[in-house]
C-alpha cells in the first residue's frame, strides 16, 4: 500500500518531463532527429527482426511489410518478432516493455544490443548508431555502456560469485585489483555481502538474480536491460527484488528497459510502458494512461485484472461539469489516484472539483468513484 | 621376445620387506598422535612416507639396474646388423621363424626384429624395405605377380623343405567307425552324417580362414557332391572344430593342411580325391581334383638379398623336413614353451643341421 | 471443457495414427510374403565367395597403384612419411618410458614401481582415494599376471593413440559444437570411421604409415576419435543460450566465450568424451596386433593360432583391468571438480597442497627408485596369478565344452532353423527391389520421410556395391541379435534398474564382457556351437548386451521416484508398475537403447566372420588376407558401413516418433 503510494507521487512527478518527451518523440518520428532540449538514452526507429527465408526482404516491400503474422507465415514461411517499433527512452526513465509471451518483447530487447541482430530499422544509444557499430566499438559498448539482467540469470556457474560478477571487468582488462574493489562494491550494493565465494548453485533464485544484477552493475553501464528478470523467482521474492530495482534506481539513477508479463509489475517500476503484440506496438504511455484511455481491447483485457483505484487518477475519470452543477465541493489535483480520493468524494455531498494551476478541468462524483471502485 | 629380467632379485626382495616392515614399526609409534588430528589423504600419503623411506633403506646393497647387461645384443652386431623377420600367424611359421631368429641372433649376432603380420601385410613390407624375408610361404602366385614380378622389390630365397599338403580331412574316430570314408568317391554315401544348421540338406565341409588356398566350392560342384562349403572364417575355428568333433565324436569333414603341429595332438586323416595332375587346376571354375603338394619356400626382399648380410645366406641355407617343424611347432603350441626356448632345444639336438645352413655366413 | 474434449480429440487422433501405422506395416510385410512366395529366388544378386565384380577389380586396381607408387609419390614423401615420423617418435619415447628398453639400458626407464607410484599419485590428485587405491591394485594384479612388459606396451600405444585422439578430437569437437554446418558435414565421417570395419583399411594403413607404432596408432585413432569429437560437440552445444548470451552481452570476443565459458562449462562433458575414447582405444588392442602393434593383443593373437584359451584369457583380463581402472578414473576425475566445489573451504582443502605435494615427492622418489634398482624395475615373478588363471580358464572351457556342448548345439539348431534359416531367406531370396521397397516402406511407416529417403540411399549404395545377397545374410543375423540383446535388456536392464543391488552385483560382469577381446571367447564359443551363423550371433550378443542393459537400467532407474509412489499409492502390483508405469516411461531410454544395441552388434559383424558367420564379415577378412580380395572386402566393409547408418536412422526417428506420440498422449 505504501509502495503505492511513494510510487504514485513519483509518477506524478515525472509525468510532467514524460509527456514532453513523449510528444517530443510522436512529432520526430520521421525527422529522426532527437536534437531536441534532452538527447534520449536510447532512440529506436522503424526496427524489423523477421525471422524466416528472405527474411531482409520483409521491411522493405509494403506488400509483404503489410501482411499480418498467419499470412507472413503461410506465405513467406517468416515470422515478424518485432515490427517496425520506434519509441525513445529518455535519460534516468524506467521504460517497460510488456506483453504476453511470444509479442516479441525478448527479441526486441536482445535487438537493442545486437545479441540478435535486427533486420531493419535504427537504434542509437546516446545518440551513437549502434547497428552501424563495427565488431569491435560493438563490444567496448557492450563493455561500458549497456549491460543485461537475464530471466534465468545466466551466471557462469563454474565461477565463484565474486569472479562472476567481475567477469564483465575482467574481459575488458580491468586489473585484478581494480576488478576485486569493484565486484565487493556492487556485491555490497546488492546485498550480497558475505556470499562473495559462493558458487552460483549454492545460492537460492533470488541472491542468483542479485548476482546477475551485480554483474550487470559492475561495469559501470548507463543502460540496463531486463529481460523478465523476476519471472523465475517466487512471488515474495520477486516483490522484495522489485523493490531493490526502484531503490537502485533512486540511488544510481540508470536509464532502466525493462521486459515484463506481468502488469502490476510494468505498472510498480515503470515511468512509461510499452505494450507489444505479434510484434508490433499496442500503445505506449504511462500507467493511468494505459489504464484510462485502453488503445484497443489487447490493452482493455491486459488491464482488467488491475485494481484500477491503485493506480488511476482523477483525470481519467473526470467529466465536465454539466451545466448549472453546483461547484461548491472540494478540490483535488487531476494526479491525485482514485484510491486515495475515494473517502472524500464519498463524504462530499457534492462533485468535487479537479483543478490545475486554478484551472477547473473537470468534476468527479459519486458515481464515477463508484464505477472505478466496483470494478 | 628375451624380455623376461636375466637376473632375478627375489633375495633382496625379501631383505626389503623385513626391513620395510620393522622401520615401519618404528616410524608408527613415533608419529600416531601427529597422525591422529590429520585428515584422510594426509594420513595416507604420511604412511606411504613412512614406506618410502623404509625401502630406501632396504636397497642399500641391492641390485642396480647400472649392474646388470643389456644382454642380447652383443657380438659382431656391426656385421650382420638388423634383420627384419616376418611372422606370419600360424604356428608352423613361428616354429620357422624361431630357430632361424634364434640362430641369427646366436650365432651370427644380428640384431633380429620379428614383426609379427599377416601374409599379406608381409609381402607389402617388402615394398616400404620393413620386411627383410618370410620364410614359410604357400604358393600366392597373386603376390608372386605383384612383388616379384611387377614391383620386383622380392624373390625366392629357396625352399624350405617342408612338403605343403592340403586337402580335405576327417577326424581320426570317423575312419575307425567308416573305414571306407577316405575314399572321396564315396563321400555321396556319407553325406547325410556332416548335415548341419549351416548346410541344411547337404553335408558341411568346414573351410578355414579366406586366405587359404581353395578350390572346395569347385570342388563340391565339379565332383558332384551332395555338399556345400561352409565358411569358418580363421585357422582358430577350423582346428578348435576338428578337435571338438573328436572329443564329442561328431562327424565332421574339413579343408586341412600339414604340416600342422594339431595333427601332432589330433592325427586327423586326408581324403583321397581324384589325384592331382598338372595343369588340372588351371582353371579354377573347372577344377576336379585333388589340391597338389606345395613345395614351400622362402622369400626376401631383394635388399636384403643384395646387402651381404650373413642372415640373407641363413635364409637361402636354411631347410628341414615336416617332422622337425613339428617338433618346434609342438613345443610351442601344445607344450606352451615360448617360441626361443623351443627353438634353443631343437637347435641344440640338431647341431649338423644348424651347420649346414651357416655355410656362407663366415660363421662355423 | 473445451480442453477436456481437446485432449479426447488428441487421443483419438494419436490412437488412429497408430492404427494406420501398425496397419499399414503389417500390409507393407503381407506384400513382401506374396511377393517372396511368387517371385522366390529371381533378382536376388547372389555372388560366389570367389567372383568379383568389376567394382571389386577397379578397387584392387587402385590399391595396387598406390602400392606401386609408394616410395616416389612426394605425397607421400613429403606428407605421410612425416606424419609417420613424429607418430612413431612419440610412440617410442613413451614405450621408452615404461615399456622397452631404451637408452642402453636393459628396461625401460621407468619399473613397475615407479609406473605404479606414479599412476597411483594421479589417479589420487585428479580422481580420489578410492580410485587410487584401485589402479594399484590393478597395477599389481596386472604384473602378478605375469604380463606386465606387454600390459606396459598396450598402455603406452593406447597413450599414444588416446593423446592424437584428444589433440585432433577436442578441436573438431569444439568446432562441431559452434557451427552447425561443421557438424552436419563431419557426422557422416564420424559414422564412417566408427562403422567402417578397422579390418578394411588395415593393409591400406600399413601401406601409407608403414609398419609400426605409427599404423597401429592411426588405425586406433580412426576407430576411438569420433565419441570425444561428438561428446564435446555435444557439451558444447549444452552449454545455455542464455549463459552465452550474458556473456556476449557483456562484451565477451569469440575467444573469450570459448574459453572463458564454454570450455570451462563443458570440461566435466570432454572428460566423459575422453573416457569414452580410451575405451574405444583399448578395444582396438588386439587389431592392432594384427600389424605387429607389440603388446596385451600380440599375447591374445598368438594363444588363439593354438586354441590356447587359458592364455588368451589371462591377456584378456588384463585388458579388462586396464580398462576398468582408466575407466574409474576418469570418471573419478569428471566427478572431482564437481565434488572440490561442493566444499570450497575447509580443512581438507587446506591440507590438499602439501598433501599432493608430498605425494608427488614420493612418486618421484618411486620413479628414482625403478630407475636405479633391478627390484624396482623389473617386477618379481613371485606371487604368480597368471598360473592359476590360465589353468582355470583352461580347465572351465574344456569342462563346458565337454559337458555343454550338446546341449548347447541343439539350442542352436532349434533357433537357426526356426527363426533365422526362414528370416534370412525371406530377405536373400526375395529379388532385390521388393527388399529395397520394404525395408523403405518401413522406415517411411516406424520412422520418418527423412529416414525412408536416408535407407533409400543406403539401399542404393548396398545394390551398387555388388555385395546385395551377403548383406542380407548379415542385416538377418544382425536383427536376430539385436531382437536377441533386446530380450536381456529388457529382463536384466528392468532388474538393475529396479533393485540397486542387482546393478551392483552385474556392472562389473558388464563392463567386463564388454572390453574382453572377442578374440578370447572365441574358441569355446566355437566348441559349444560350432562354426555357425549361430555363434557370430553369440558372440555379437556378448559384446552389444552389456552396453544395452547398462542403458535400460539407467532409465528405469531415472523413473522419478514420485510416479512410483503414486502408483503404488493407486494399488498398483510389481507387474503393473513394470509394465504401465516403468517401461512406458523409459519408451525414449529403450529406443535408445535399441539404437545402441544394433551399432554395437553390427561392430561385431566381422567377428562373427571368423567363426562361421560368412557373408560381409568373411568379405572383410578375406580383403584383409588376400591381396586379389582387396577390392571385395572395401565393398564389403561399405555395405556394412550403409547398413549400420540406414539402421542407425531408421531406429533414430523410429524413437523421435515414440517421443512425439508419447508427447501427444500425456
Amino acid at each position: 500500500m505504501t509502495t503505492m503510494t511513494r510510487q504514485t507521487q513519483q509518477e506524478s512527478t515525472a509525468t510532467e518531463s514524460l509527456t514532453g518527451t513523449l510528444k517530443d518523440s510522436q512529432d520526430n518520428q520521421d525527422s529522426q532527429g532527437s536534437q531536441g532540449a534532452v538527447q534520449p538514452a536510447i532512440s529506436v526507429r522503424n526496427l524489423w527482426k523477421v525471422f524466416g527465408p528472405n527474411a531482409e526482404n520483409v521491411p522493405g516491400t509494403p506488400e509483404l511489410a503489410a501482411l499480418s503474422p498467419r499470412e507472413l507465415m503461410d506465405q513467406e514461411s517468416c515470422v515478424a518478432a518485432v515490427r517496425d517499433l520506434s519509441f525513445d527512452v529518455a535519460p534516468g526513465e524506467v521504460f517497460v516493455i510488456m506483453g504476453l509471451s511470444g509479442s516479441g518483447k525478448s527479441t526486441l530487447v536482445r535487438c537493442l544490443t545486437r545479441l540478435i541482430e535486427p533486420t531493419n530499422g535504427e537504434i542509437f544509444l546516446q545518440g551513437e548508431d549502434v547497428l552501424a557499430a563495427n565488431e569491435k566499438a560493438l563490444r567496448d559498448l557492450r563493455r561500458r555502456k549497456i549491460s543485461m539482467v537475464f530471466q534465468h540469470f545466466g551466471l557462469l556457474p563454474h565461477r565463484q560469485v565474486i569472479d562472476n560478477v567481475a567477469y564483465g571487468l575482467e574481459i575488458r582488462g580491468d586489473s585484478k585489483a581494480e576488478r576485486t574493489r569493484r565486484a565487493r562494491e556492487v556485491i555490497d550494493l546488492v546485498g550480497l555481502s558475505g556470499n562473495e565465494h559462493s558458487y552460483p548453485d549454492q545460492l537460492s533464485g533470488g541472491m542468483q538474480q542479485r548476482v546477475g544484477l551485480a554483474r550487470a552493475l559492475a561495469g559501470k553501464p548507463e543502460v540496463l536491460l531486463f529481460d523478465e528478470p523476476f519471472s523465475a523467482l517466487d512471488p515474495l521474492i520477486r516483490l522484495d527484488m522489485q523493490n531493490e530495482i526502484i531503490r537502485l534506481h533512486k540511488e544510481l539513477g540508470k536509464t532502466m528497459v525493462f521486459i515484463t508479463h506481468d502488469l502490476s509489475e510494468a505498472l510498480k517500476l515503470g515511468d512509461r510502458i510499452l505494450i507489444m503484440r505479434d510484434g508490433e506496438m499496442v500503445q505506449i504511455g504511462t500507467g493511468p494512461e494505459l489504464i484510462g484511455a485502453p488503445a484497443d481491447n489487447y490493452v482493455r483485457d491486459f488491464v482488467k485484472e488491475i485494481p484500477f483505484s491503485g493506480v488511476l487518477t482523477l483525470r481519467w475519470i473526470m467529466r465536465p461539469a454539466k451545466p448549472g452543477e453546483l461547484l461548491d465541493g472540494p478540490e483535488l489535483g487531476p494526479d491525485v489516484v482514485v484510491h486515495e480520493a475515494v473517502r472524500l468524494v464519498l463524504e462530499s455531498d457534492h462533485s468535487v472539483k479537479i483543478v490545475e494551476n486554478g484551472v477547473l478541468l473537470g468534476v468527479v462524483g459519486n458515481h464515477e468513484i463508484l464505477r472505478v471502485v466496483a470494478g | 621376445m628375451n624380455e623376461k629380467p636375466a637376473t632375478r632379485t627375489t633375495a633382496n626382495t625379501d631383505d626389503s620387506n623385513t626391513d620395510d616392515s620393522a622401520s615401519k614399526e618404528r616410524g608408527r609409534h613415533a608419529m600416531t598422535r601427529s597422525l591422529a588430528s590429520r585428515s584422510r589423504p594426509t594420513r595416507a600419503v604420511a604412511g606411504l612416507a613412512i614406506a618410502a623411506t623404509a625401502l630406501s633403506l632396504a636397497s642399500c646393497g641391492a641390485t642396480k639396474v647400472s649392474d646388470i647387461s643389456a644382454g642380447g645384443a652383443k657380438g659382431s652386431s656391426a656385421k650382420c646388423g638388423q634383420f627384419n623377420l616376418a611372422v606370419n600367424a600360424w604356428v608352423g611359421y613361428e616354429a620357422n621363424a624361431a630357430v632361424i631368429a634364434y640362430v641369427a641372433e646366436k650365432k651370427l649376432g644380428c640384431t633380429v626384429k620379428l614383426k609379427n603380420l599377416d601374409e599379406q601385410v608381409s609381402w607389402q613390407g617388402f615394398s616400404t624395405g620393413e620386411v627383410d624375408a618370410v620364410v614359410e610361404n604357400w604358393g600366392h602366385p597373386d603376390l608372386v605377380k605383384k612383388y616379384i614380378t611387377e614391383q620386383n622389390v622380392a624373390r625366392d630365397a629357396g625352399l624350405t623343405g617342408n612338403i605343403g599338403k592340403i586337402g580335405w580331412y576327417v577326424p581320426p574316430f570317423m575312419v575307425k567307425a567308416h573305414p571306407d570314408i577316405l575314399d572321396g568317391k564315396k563321400l555321396n554315401k556319407y553325406a547325410s552324417l556332416f548335415k548341419t544348421s549351416e548346410s541344411g540338406s547337404k553335408g558341411q565341409i568346414l573351410d578355414g580362414d579366406p586366405g587359404f588356398v581353395t578350390n572346395d566350392a569347385a570342388l563340391v560342384k565339379n565332383l558332384k557332391l551332395d555338399y556345400k562349403v561352409v565358411f569358418s572364417g580363421s585357422e582358430a575355428a577350423l582346428i578348435q572344430s576338428f578337435r571338438q568333433a573328436e572329443a564329442t565324436k561328431k562327424p565332421m569333414i574339413g579343408y586341412f593342411y600339414e604340416p600342422q603341429w594339431f595333427t601332432t595332438e589330433v592325427p586327423v586323416k586326408k581324403i583321397s580325391l581324384p589325384a592331382y595332375k598338372p595343369g588340372c587346376d588351371v582353371d579354377p571354375a573347372k577344377v576336379a581334383c585333388d589340391y597338389p603338394l606345395y613345395k614351400l619356400n622362402k622369400v626376401v626382399s631383394n635388399t636384403f638379398a643384395t646387402s651381404h648380410s650373413p642372415a640373407f645366406s641363413l635364409v637361402k641355407n636354411f631347410s628341414w623336413t615336416n617332422a622337425d617343424q613339428n617338433v618346434v611347432a609342438k613345443s610351442i603350441a601344445v607344450d606352451k614353451m615360448p617360441a626361443d626356448k623351443a627353438a634353443k632345444k631343437w637347435v641344440d639336438a640338431n647341431p649338423d643341421k644348424v651347420k649346414a645352413w651357416l655355410v656362407g655366413t663366415g660363421v662355423s | 471443457m473445451s480442453s477436456t474434449d481437446r485432449t479426447l480429440d488428441t487421443e483419438h487422433t494419436v490412437n488412429r495414427a497408430r492404427i494406420l501405422r501398425w496397419g499399414s506395416a503389417v500390409l507393407v510385410l503381407l506384400v513382401w510374403m506374396v511377393g517372396f512366395v511368387t517371385l522366390r529366388g529371381r533378382d536376388t544378386m547372389a555372388l560366389a565367395q570367389a567372383d568379383l565384380t568389376p567394382l571389386h577389380e577397379r578397387l584392387n586396381g587402385l590399391n595396387d597403384a598406390v602400392s606401386a607408387g609408394r616410395s616416389t609419390n612426394p605425397l607421400f614423401i613429403y606428407f605421410f612419411d612425416v606424419i609417420r615420423a613424429v607418430i612413431d617418435a612419440m610412440a617410442t619415447a613413451v614405450q621408452a618410458f615404461i615399456a622397452q628398453p631404451a637408452f642402453g639400458r636393459p628396461v625401460p626407464l621407468i619399473g613397475w614401481l615407479g609406473v605404479v607410484a606414479v599412476a597411483t599419485f594421479l589417479a589420487w590428485a585428479f580422481g580420489n582415494v578410492k580410485v587410487a587405491l584401485l589402479t594399484a591394485a590393478g597395477l599389481a594384479v596386472l604384473g602378478m599376471q605375469g604380463l606386465w612388459i606387454e600390459s606396459m606396451d598396450t598402455l603406452a600405444l593406447t597413450a599414444t593413440a588416446v593423446m592424437l585422439s584428444l589433440l585432433v578430437g577436442i578441436p573438431l569437437g569444439i568446432w562441431a559444437g559452434l557451427s552447425d554446418r561443421v557438424n552436419a558435414a563431419m557426422t557422416p565421417f564420424l559414422d564412417f570411421m566408427q562403422t567402417m570395419p578397422t579390418f578394411v583399411y588395415l593393409a591400406p594403413l600399413t601401406l601409407v604409415f608403414l609398419i609400426g607404432p605409427a599404423s597401429a596408432a592411426i588405425a586406433t585413432l580412426i576407430y576411438a576419435a569420433p565419441p570425444v569429437i561428438r561428446i564435446t560437440a555435444h557439451g558444447i552445444r549444452g552449454v545455455p543460450q542464455e549463459t552465452l548470451k550474458a556473456a556476449q552481452s557483456m562484451g565477451s570476443t569469440r575467444f573469450q566465450l570459448l574459453t572463458k565459458v564454454m570450455l570451462p562449462m563443458t570440461k566435466r562433458t570432454i572428460v566423459i568424451g575422453i573416457n569414452q575414447t580410451i575405451m574405444a582405444a583399448l578395444s582396438m588392442v588386439t587389431i592392432a596386433a594384427l600389424i605387429d602393434a607389440p603388446g596385451l593383443g600380440q599375447v591374445v593373437l598368438k594363444a588363439l593360432q593354438s586354441l590356447d584359451v587359458g592364455t588368451a584369457f589371462n591377456a584378456g583380463l588384463s585388458i579388462v583391468i586396464l580398462a576398468i581402472v582408466l575407466d574409474r578414473v576418469t570418471t573419478a576425475a569428471s566427478v572431482r571438480s564437481e565434488l572440490a566445489r561442493r566444499n570450497p573451504t575447509g580443512r581438507s582443502k587446506r591440507l590438499r597442497r602439501p598433501a599432493l605435494a608430498i605425494g608427488a615427492l614420493l612418486s618421484v622418489f618411486g620413479v628414482y627408485m625403478s630407475y636405479t634398482y633391478v627390484w624396482a624395475a623389473q617386477f618379481p615373478a613371485d606371487p604368480d596369478l597368471g598360473g592359476p588363471i590360465r589353468r582355470t580358464a583352461d580347465t572351465t572351457s574344456k569342462w563346458a565344452q565337454l559337458h555343454f556342448s550338446g546341449a548347447t548345439n541343439s539350442v542352436k539348431d532349434t533357433l537357426t532353423d526356426k527363426a533365422l534359416n526362414p528370416f534370412q531367406m525371406l530377405l536373400t531370396d526375395s529379388p532385390w527391389w521388393l527388399v529395397c521397397a520394404v525395408i523403405i516402406a518401413l522406415a517411411l511407416i516406424i520412422g520418418s520421410r527423412r529416414a525412408a529417403i536416408g535407407a533409400a540411399i543406403c539401399l542404393a549404395v548396398i545394390v551398387g556395391t555388388g555385395m546385395w545377397a551377403d548383406t542380407m545374410t548379415t542385416l538377418a543375423a544382425t536383427l536376430v541379435a539385436t531382437v536377441a540383446v533386446m530380450v536381456l535388456g529388457l529382463v536384466l536392464g528392468v532388474w538393475m534398474g529396479r533393485s540397486p543391488r542387482a546393478d551392483r552385483l552385474i556392472r562389473p560382469t558388464l563392463d567386463a564382457a564388454q572390453t574382453m577381446p572377442a578374440f578370447v571367447y572365441l574358441v569355446p564359443f566355437v566348441a559349444l556351437f560350432a562354426a555357425s551363423r549361430f555363434t557370430a550371433i553369440v558372440a555379437a550378443v556378448v559384446f552389444a548386451a552389456p552396453i544395452t542393459i547398462k542403458i535400460i537400467a539407467d532409465g528405469i532407474a531415472g523413473v522419478p521416484g514420485e510416479t512410483i509412489e503414486a502408483a503404488t499409492a493407486a494399488g498398483s502390483s510389481r507387474w503393473q508398475i513394470i509394465s504401465k508405469v516403468q517401461l512406458p516411461m523409459s519408451m525414449r531410454t529403450i529406443a535408445l537403447a535399441t539404437n545402441q544395441g544394433l551399432i554395437y552388434v553390427l561392430s561385431m559383424v566381422v567377428v562373427g566372420g571368423l567363426v562361421g558367420a560368412g557373408a560381409l564379415g568373411y568379405d572383410v577378412v578375406g580383403g584383409f588376407r588376400q591381396n586379389s580380395l582387396f577390392g571385395k572386402g572395401l565393398a564389403a566393409g561399405l555395405a556394412i558401413v550403409m547398413l549400420g547408418i540406414m539402421l542407425d536412422r531408421v531406429t533414430q526417428a523410429a524413437s523421435r516418433k515414440v517421443d512425439v506420440t508419447s508427447a501427444g498422449h500425456h
